[in-house]
């Protein structure tokens, strides 16, 4: 298989994820679907390292991979906290970021 | 053969994306996501790197959505079932039209690119690509600074993740006024929330969805304690 195809379906796994955050209002879901793109992204940087035949790529993923980690927690934090103030876990009533 | 298992792999991947995306239960969609994932770590198998795949399963499909599944099972909050189709077709539309714009532009730029080695099957690999070993070496030597700075990052992201969320100054008050036989069986909890429980029973598949008229914070009654139940 060339890396050609590999980029393609790693192309369509970012427009999914990135139909998903527009299209859907849960904050979780949204989530979900950012790390349907990062996902993405990592399978285009193990494509290209495949390529070259050098490990930078992977170690590029790794790192990105460990970003996602953070994004979950603080992302999942959050949500937590707005459930914790009764506020409603849907990103059109959220207007405000503050209070 | 690798071609025959890239499509699988492909196609399996890209169907649990689909699901992320147009499922309307939030535990469905986290499950999705883990199919999502484990599809995808065999497609990195294919490109050969064997580090990163299992890293992928493990810390991914393993860790990260176990935590999506508890705060998904704590809050629920699906999609409420009249809103996630219907409400706002016209935003329904410019988001389509959005990603396809990204798609064209991403195929455009990938298929016109004049990197010529995108055609290939990839370089000759050494036989140590991939493997742990290798990995390890290009962490601790090469990239050491962003090795450490991404483990500055994950402290940083894990103290503020518990600033956030933790619970400060007890339990709040409307909390507090669930009786604890309430809280543990019987908490309210809006309609097609998605939780565990929900999940397991089929819920929206084999039980219908309940009214749209259940606004997203509205609670349900809880379940009537009868005389026999208080003995």
């Amino acid at each position: 298989m060339t890396v050609n195809w590999y980029l393609i379906v790693s192309a369509m796994i970012f427009t999914l994820g990135a139909a998903g955050v527009l299209i859907r209002r849960n904050p979780l879901v949204i989530l979900l679907c950012l790390e349907l793109m990062l996902n993405a992204g990592n399978l285009a940087l193990i494509g290209f390292s495949r390529m070259w035949g050098n490990g930078a790529g992977e170690i590029f993923a790794i790192v990105v991979m460990v970003i996602a980690a953070c994004e979950v927690a603080i992302g999942l934090g959050i949500i937590v906290a707005l459930y914790r103030r009764r506020l409603p876990v849907d990103v059109d009533q959220l207007k405000e970021l503050h209070g | 053969m690798t071609f025959l298992f890239f499509f699988i792999f492909a196609i399996i991947a890209l169907a649990g994306a689909a699901g992320v995306v147009v499922l309307r239960n939030p535990f469905y969609c986290v499950l999705s996501l883990v199919v999502h994932l484990i599809a995808l770590a065999l497609l990195f198998l294919l490109l050969e790197a064997q580090f990163v795949a299992v890293a992928q399963i493990v810390v991914y499909a393993g860790a990260v959505m176990v935590l999506y599944v508890f705060v998904v099972a704590y809050v629920g909050g699906g999609d409420k079932p009249d809103q996630l189709w219907s409400a706002g077709t016209r935003q329904k539309a410019l988001a389509v039209c959005f990603a396809v714009a990204i798609f064209v532009e991403l195929a455009i730029a990938l298929l016109g690119t004049a990197l010529s080695a995108l055609g290939t099957d990839g370089a000759k690999l050494s036989a140590t690509y991939g493997t742990p070993a290798e990995i390890g070496k290009l962490l601790l030597t090469n990239y050491l600074l962003a090795f450490e700075l991404a483990s500055m990052l994950l402290l940083v992201a894990a103290i503020g993740a518990v600033a956030l969320a933790g619970r400060r100054g007890g339990i709040a008050e409307d909390e507090g006024n669930l009786s604890p036989r309430h809280g543990l069986v019987h908490t309210p909890s809006p309609a097609a929330t998605g939780s565990m429980a929900e999940g397991v029973s089929g819920y929206g598949v084999t039980t219908p969805l309940p009214d749209p008229q259940f606004e997203g914070r509205e609670l349900q009654q809880p379940a009537r304690v009868t005389a026999e139940d208080d003995r």
